[in-house]
């Protein structure tokens, strides 16, 4: 990170590096190089942070949810919190390698492996917490829909039914997607690699040549993967907001709960990227790659779902107001007046404020400033989903009223989740491409007979 | 034992334009047999070889919607038929509440199946023992061409002129 000002020019309709084919893949292949110590010491944290997971959750099968602070009225507790932090953190992949494809954006190009890989990982995280959640873990399987013996099916009128279709969906798609992008990519390594990196790569290649028949296919279902991952990118906050929205509790029971989450989980999301691509850029040596052009844009979708983030924050006061409902107005009223004030504001002040700076482009294209406006985005939305599932303490029984109150392990997992995400992310940057190979070269036209590729010879080419 | 190579010659190829036109001269010559090797989806080679779309769009479309049958016929059965039970003040069969189930099945099946689709089109149209270079993956444009005896002397000589910046033949 440490420097701050990217001075590079912005190509904004030219190829998005000015590298030649050639450098393209010397340059990501280097990433896979022998990694620094360094590298070690992030894994080793990652790993031991895991383990405390780990350890929590075995006391927790010992000792009961009781153990993790869950006592009424407060049922959904931070494990909820969790999950919906980390399903949100993946919407950002989806939405860039997807949904900006099917726009084509230029930029995505470079950073949507990373992002994508990213999804897959936050969903993996996710999925964890539901399972944690219901407290008897070995019974789990009782929610898919299958013939047994006590004639019972889930309840498909109910989003928590709705809910494992939809993340069971978009963690198996969003992993075919990945895995799918990656096959050329590991073509190209393969073809660079040699001894034993030759053998494992060449076996994940999968027979790949890049030959006219197999990019026909490739790039037709390629498109088609695109079409049926922007809905379900949408759908499956969607359904995880209605988790919430489809009960009677002050506070959840709103129609703008499906769009309000889909903006705040790509808002996360794209804080992650931000808190992970900034360090890897200068640690993998991406600078000619990750350029201000991307980090600009990447920015700029922080602003735009930031600032339906902030209407959609003022719109749910206004509704509480307009309701003349007093349960939904103290509701509101204690989100930032009542005990946990603390968790209120650190949601609005890094959401809805602290993003409104990224309409300077001098903020946007300063990579410290965006790390540490990063940093604090998804403090910021934790909290939000901390402060969301705590509405569950002001219900219609005020007698009954009570705020979340975290035990050690709530926090020890909430510690192991980050464990276990960054731990599969940074093995993945330093195990494959973490920038798609054949996807810059597409932007990258190659030389015509006597000219240099590049961006030289192929200024205003797109 | 080693691979049976199919004869034929592999230009490679530096610049775009002169693979296009090697392309070009060969399908002027009535032949549809080409294999061409690139590191990224080209549009202009993909136009210049006259291929035609990949038929994996109609599997795609095949399963989407039988994603979409299976996810309604699984809520209708379950919770309509096999043990109606009101829940929520819903009807046992509540087409609204079975459109999340029925839309995530259309995608699962659909994307997997056209993932399937792919590998089985690339298998089955992939030719084995055509000559290959690792550097097709990198910065170069690799044109075989099928061909035996003294054939090989006129393709190699046409790619040569062209533009090919190195032959081989098997």
């Amino acid at each position: 990170m440490g420097t701050a000002v990217i001075t590079q020019a912005s190509p904004k309709y030219g190829p998005p590096t000015d590298q030649t084919h050639a450098e393209i893949t010397r340059d990501v292949v280097a990433t896979l190089d022998t990694a620094p110590r360094g590298y070690y010491y992030l894994i080793f944290a990652c790993v031991g942070c895991f383990l405390v997971g780990v350890a929590t959750f075995i006391a927790l099968l010992k000792e009961g949810l009781g153990l993790a602070g869950y006592q009424p009225p407060i049922m959904w507790s931070v494990y909820i919190t969790n999950f919906v932090f980390w399903v949100g953190i993946g919407h950002a992949g989806t939405l860039i390698s997807a949904i900006l494809f099917l726009f084509r954006a230029p930029w995505r190009t470079a950073v949507y492996r990373s992002t994508e890989a990213m999804t897959v990982f936050a969903v993996m995280t996710a999925a964890l917490f539901p399972i944690i959640h219901i407290g008897r873990q070995w019974i789990f399987y009782w929610l898919l829909p299958y013939p047994n013996q006590r004639y019972l099916w889930p309840n498909f009128k109910s989003p928590l039914a709705w809910d494992v279709f939809a993340i069971s969906t978009y963690f198996t798609v969003s992993t075919t997607f990945l895995i799918y992008g990656l096959v050329p990519d590991v073509a190209a390594v393969r073809d660079k690699v040699t001894g034993w990196r030759k053998f494992v790569y060449g076996k994940l290649s999968l027979g790949w040549q890049g030959t006219n028949t197999q990019w026909r296919h490739y790039s037709r279902a390629y498109l088609y993967l695109a079409a049926f991952c922007t809905p379900l990118v949408l759908s499956v906050h969607s359904v995880v907001s209605w988790d919430f929205a489809a009960s009677l509790i002050p506070g959840w029971h709103g129609t703008i709960f499906a769009p309000y989450f889909v903006a705040g989980a790509i808002y996360s999301g794209v804080g992650m990227v931000l808190t992970l691509l900034i360090p890897l850029r200068k640690h993998l040596k991406l600078e000619r790659m990750l350029t201000e052009y991307h980090f600009d844009n990447l920015a700029k979708l922080t602003l735009l779902t930031g600032t339906i983030l902030f209407y959609a924050y003022g719109m749910e006061y206004f509704v509480a107001w307009y309701s003349a409902n007093t349960f939904e107005q103290t509701t509101f009223w204690r989100r930032l007046f009542g005990p946990a004030w603390w968790a209120g504001w650190s949601m609005v002040i890094p959401n809805a404020f602290l993003s409104q700076l990224l309409w300077f482009r001098k903020i946007r294209t300063n990579l410290t400033a965006l790390w540490v406006i990063s940093i604090f985005i998804n403090v910021g939305m934790w909290f939000e989903r901390y402060v969301i599932a705590n509405a569950l303490g002001n219900d219609y029984i005020p007698w009954a009223w009570d705020q979340m109150n975290p035990t050690w392990a709530d926090w020890g997992m909430l510690v192991g989740s980050f464990g276990w995400f960054g731990m599969w992310f940074f093995l993945f940057s330093r195990s494959f491409p973490v920038v798609a190979i054949q996807e810059i070269k597409e932007f990258v036209p190659m030389p015509m007979r006597g000219k240099r590729a590049g961006a030289k010879a192929a200024a205003g080419a797109h | 034992m080693a691979e049976r190579m199919v004869p034929g010659v592999l230009g490679h190829y530096e610049h775009m334009d002169a693979a296009l036109e090697t392309i070009e001269a060969f399908r002027t010559q009535g032949r549809k047999d080409l294999v061409v090797y690139v590191s990224h989806p080209n549009h202009e080679i993909e136009h210049a070889l006259h291929e035609p779309i990949s038929p994996v769009r109609r599997v795609t479309l095949v399963a989407g919607l039988t994603g979409t049958t299976a996810g309604f016929s699984l809520a209708i059965y379950t919770n309509g038929l096999d043990w109606p039970l009101l829940v929520g003040g819903k009807a046992p069969i509540s087409p609204q509440a079975f459109v999340v189930l029925g839309f995530e099945l259309t995608v699962l099946i659909g994307a997997l199946s056209t993932v399937f689709a792919v590998i089985a089109f690339s298998f089955l149209q992939h030719r084995k023992g055509v000559l290959y270079d690792e550097r097709f993956t990198d910065d170069r444009i690799g044109i075989f061409v099928p061909s035996a005896g003294a054939e090989q002397d006129k393709v190699a000589s046409l790619m040569t002129e062209i533009g090919a910046v190195e032959v081989t033949r098997a």
